[in-house]
């Protein structure tokens, strides 16, 4: 059961050699090895997007990978971001709109706004709802979110001296369930 | 200018400032310290081997081979932890002849729910633990799953719990007036059954504790996530049997909680044991399969419900019968009948008829246990009403604003008692439903409605009225004989360098305690809000209190901050009166600063006080003792209970065809009186909103006939994601309640309580035309099909 097999991979800009279980996540092995306790976990079933990290600089779950999977790859998490001040704008928007209660889901929103982000531009209400819906939230009823990530993503275009866009029309949705 | 409480121009005014949350910073750079991220030296990790069925006698246990296994300490059985924890019962005294059978960690004999902990294995991780549990081999005997609430009562039954004689734990009926010549009277009758469907808090971190026994000095240090620190260090202590002031509950951060980590939970119970038994510290996290059929459920009620109207609309009487379960058990130390109860005294409370009868029948069954979580009994309360009133507009042509201006109790009223025994002190019904009116545009709505209706587009607008119970006072657990505190409890005190420090038993989990607790000592003493360190949630640190449930953080909690730092601050201006050789009434405390009260200049800073008090008192005159420490702790004694008010609308899209739902808009008009932080109210309220739209639309603990919950996982169990949810708009009505300085009242259930109620009205509104209603939720696709008669 244990068997541990050495990894060495890049978080948050620092090579990491170790020796993990095979079966350990890397929202484990991230959480319990490396004491980065930022990444949380919600189902460990990819669906609340607690865990979200970068992966190579993409947004991935990592209570679904193995940390043996990301041997030689570069992970980034929310200390990281944070630290490298690449979402501290977004963070400030958060602070500000009181977009967080609990705070549990933030660094899985706040990755998935930095992906969003990053891809420039100005998304709709509708969109940033959706690219927000990997990300569960239960206590803000994410209005608050998507003002903050709005609120950033028009803040950066001014910055980069381009048009607003308008406020998009109020988002709804449909939603299959079990009868 | 002398600078009374509210006057804006004064500095340090805080009290109604939309102030952000200093401790969120913290969350937002990924530096929580939530349960789930602590390990402390020699931790250990628990599993659970849980039982497989609903009910069932276990005939044997052999754990050998998982004791046998490397790194496993400890496999303990219910039998083993019996021996150290008493046993505890679900019952309190003013439940007259409510019953339940006692409870352990882990069973002992037989199981009475899938999910129920049988036997715990503690190793050096969990998953170690976990493998150990597979290993573990349990022989169980079924007996018949009780699951059915009609079954449950039926004679003949399979009982649950042998020793009570029958399936049904407590029995109540309210009757006022002459309910009988209301209905023979009126000039018509709507009746109908409603459904509402269980559902959990989902909190998205699961239920975590860390038990810490140091047998060395005997004490017991428990990181736990729950609301309620200090009802915990009281029940560990009695049911341990070890010293209470050696017993010490800390609740660090916590993702989520709304009522649900304020239970005693088997689970918890027995890591605590387990810590004892091994004399080191045991982890124990749920992961979101053991969330689902171990965390308190909520609702499961069917209401069957009559209402009686005049011609005029004018409501005559109404009568309902609802039939709650509640699991195997009643939960500890809070009951499981606190929801039903709050059901059947809460219909109808908007309103001003007198003519009432209701009955409630709470059952137990063979499913995880139900119990207090965000809005307890309110949305089903608020949905019976608010349907039927629908219903007896729609018969007799009325418009739903009209028919409620019609009935609701209004401002000459007041102090209002309702039928069923409910105090009001003032509520602001007119000024809420006139409000929300105008914010929502209501005629420009019915127009767009009508003539999207002839293009085959099904809109509906639905409203519900709602009065929220909040800052209980002992009138809620202590007259039944709960150790549950309704005081809170403050200490505030100046650091040498002149800030502040406030210990305060109300606690923070991401509504905003610890920043209106600020907001207020700053502005109670006049300093920056920013000199002022709040502290939650340790029983070894901060004064003994309630905590949070019911609303009362902002309303107790905030009051005792407020009288608190009004006695430190008397304290500092008498020390400053002696050093200026001034008369305390002629000082004022602002920004900090000593200043002189009429002309606002500048005497001494608090500082310079602060240094004096604590390093140089030799220098004060003499019989000068300065007390820069206040302490205050504060109960309501006024009315029992500061009921708050308002009403929601919800706009919906209806698809007929598919069954869809689309969630266009939501309208929030609330009265939770003095408002501290409007943002932090506004955000109570939306979050509360999308809960109540998830038990509208999604949400739903499912269950086999025999008492299997098929959907325990987030995968299956639908809650509601940002794609699906409106944006929400809300404005306020201010009525302060009288019986404090403050005037607050609680905000954290309104959103709930009628956002499922205005969602069926809306629903039941666009489908109406077709002939079509619903009256069960979550409004699933499937369901709404089948009322329109397509499935
Ligand atoms: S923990 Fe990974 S998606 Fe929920
Ligand atoms: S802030 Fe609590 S889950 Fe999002």
């Amino acid at each position: 059961m244990s068997g541990r097999v050495p990894v060495s991979m890049s978080v948050d800009g620092r090579t990491v050699d170790a020796l993990v279980e095979p079966r350990t996540s890397l929202g484990d092995f991230l959480r319990n090895d490396l004491g980065l306790t930022g990444t949380h976990l919600g189902c460990e079933m990819g669906v609340c997007g607690a865990c979200l990290v970068l992966l190579d600089g993409q947004a991935i779950h990592s209570c679904l990978m193995y940390a043996v999977q990301a041997n030689g790859r570069a992970v980034e998490t929310v200390e990281g971001l944070t630290e490298r001040r690449a979402i501290a704008d977004i963070q400030k928007a958060f602070h500000e709109r009181n977009a967080l209660q609990c705070g549990f889901c933030t660094p899985g929103m706040l990755v998935t706004a930095y992906e969003l982000l990053s891809h420039g531009g100005a998304p709709s209400r509708a969109e940033i709802r959706d690219a927000l819906s990997g990300n569960y939230c239960r206590c803000t009823g994410y209005e608050a979110i998507v003002d903050a990530v709005d609120q950033t993503a028009k803040e950066r275009q001014k910055q980069a001296g381009c048009p607003q866009d308008g406020r998009a029309a109020a988002p709804g949705g449909t939603k299959d369930n079990a009868a | 200018m002398t600078g009374a409480l509210s006057s804006l121009d004064r500095p340090n005014t805080y009290i109604g400032r939309s102030v952000s949350r200093p401790n969120a910073k913290r969350l937002l750079a990924g530096r929580g310290r939530y349960v789930t991220d602590l390990q402390l030296p020699r931790m250990l990790h628990a599993a659970f081997v849980r039982s497989p069925y609903a009910h069932a006698n276990i005939r044997s246990i052999d754990a050998s081979q998982a004791a046998a296994m490397t790194g496993v300490h400890l496999i303990a059985t219910g039998v083993d932890l019996a021996k150290l924890c008493k046993p505890w019962v679900g019952t309190l005294d003013h439940f007259a002849g409510m019953k339940s059978s006692p409870q352990l960690p882990l069973a002992v004999g037989k199981v009475v729910w899938a999910g129920q902990p049988v036997v715990a294995v503690v190793a050096e991780t969990r998953a170690l633990a976990e493998d150990a549990a597979e290993l573990v081999a349990v022989e169980f005997e079924e007996i018949d799953p009780v699951t059915d609430v009609d079954a449950a009562r039926a004679p003949g039954a399979t009982l649950i719990n042998p020793e009570l004689g029958g399936n049904v734990a407590f029995h109540t009926r309210i009757e006022s007036g002459k309910v009988d010549e209301a209905f023979r009277g009126a000039a018509a009758v709507v009746e109908e059954t409603l459904l509402f469907g269980r559902h959990t808090a989902v909190t998205l971190e699961p239920r975590a504790i860390i038990a810490d026994y140091d047998p060395s000095e005997e004490r017991l240090t428990v990181h736990h996530g729950t609301q309620t620190p200090y009802q915990f260090q009281d029940i560990y202590s009695r049911h341990y049997g070890l010293r209470e002031a050696r017993v010490r509950v800390v609740a660090p951060d916590i993702g989520g909680s709304f009522g649900m980590k304020l239970h005693v939970y088997h689970e918890d119970m027995a890591v605590v044991g387990l810590s004892m038994l091994l004399g080191r510290p045991v982890k124990f996290v749920a992961d979101r399969l053991e969330a689902f059929v171990s965390d308190i459920h909520a609702r499961d009620h069917r209401v069957t419900a009559r209402i009686a109207v005049a011609a005029d609309g004018t409501i005559r009487g109404m009568e309902a019968d609802d039939v709650t379960a509640i699991g195997p058990y009643s939960t500890y130390p809070r009951t499981s009948v606190v929801e039903g109860n709050q059901v059947v005294r809460l219909i109808g409370a908007p309103y001003r008829f007198r003519d009432y009868r209701a009955d409630l029948n709470v059952v137990f069954q063979n499913k995880v246990q139900t119990s207090q979580y965000r809005a307890v009994g309110h949305p089903i309360a608020c949905a019976v009403t608010e349907t039927l009133v629908d219903r007896a507009a729609r018969k007799l042509g009325i418009d739903p604003f009209e028919i409620r201006r019609r009935n609701i109790i209004t401002q000459d009223m007041y102090p209002y008692t309702s039928p069923t025994g409910y105090t009001f002190e003032r509520l602001s019904h007119e000024a809420c439903l006139d409000k929300l009116h105008a914010l929502m545009d209501y005629p420009r709505l019915r127009l767009e409605q009508e003539a999207l209706r002839k293009q085959g587009i099904h809109r509906g607008i639905g409203i519900a009225m709602f009065v929220e119970i909040t800052n209980p006072s002992p009138a809620f657990y202590g007259v039944g004989g709960a150790r549950i505190s309704a005081q809170d409890g403050a200490i505030v005190k100046i650091t040498p360098s002149g800030e502040v420090h406030c210990l305060i038993s109300v606690g923070e989990h991401g509504q905003g305690t610890e920043t209106i607790v600020g907001q207020i000592v700053a502005d109670g003493l006049g300093v920056d809000h920013g000199a002022v360190r709040v502290f939650t949630g340790d029983t070894d640190v901060t004064p003994h209190g309630g905590a949070n449930w019911a609303c009362r953080g902002a309303g107790i909690g905030g009051e005792t901050a407020l009288q608190a730092s009004r006695t430190l601050k008397r304290n500092i201006l008498s020390v400053a009166a002696a050093i200026l050789q001034a008369r305390p009434d002629d000082l004022d405390l602002r920004n900090g600063e000593i200043v002189d009260a009429a002309t606002g200049s500048a005497r001494l800073s608090l500082g310079e006080i602060a240094r004096i008090a604590y390093f140089r008192s030799d220098t004060l005159p003499g019989g000068v003792s300065p007390q820069l420490t206040a302490s205050h702790h504060y109960t309501p004694k006024g009315f029992p209970f500061a009921f708050t008010n308002g009403v929601q609308a919800c706009h919906v899209e209806v698809d007929v065809e598919t069954g869809f739902i689309k969630i266009l808009k939501v309208w929030v008009v609330e009265d939770c009186g003095r408002i501290i932080n409007p943002m932090l109210v506004e955000e109570q309220v939306r979050g509360g909103v999308v809960q109540g739209l998830g038990a509208a639309f999604f949400e739903e603990c499912l269950y086999s006939e025999n008492g299997q919950l098929q959907n325990g996982s987030l995968a299956d169990y639908l809650v509601p994601m940002a794609c699906e949810m409106p944006d929400i708009e809300i404005a306020h009505v201010e009525t302060p309640t009288q019986d404090t300085e403050l005037g607050a009242k609680g905000c954290g259930e309104a959103g709930t309580a009628a956002a499922s109620a205005a969602a069926i009205n809306a629903v039941n509104d666009a489908i109406s035309p077709l002939g079509a209603s619903i009256s069960q939720i979550p409004m699933t696709p499937q369901r709404l099909l089948r009322a329109l008669g397509h499935a």
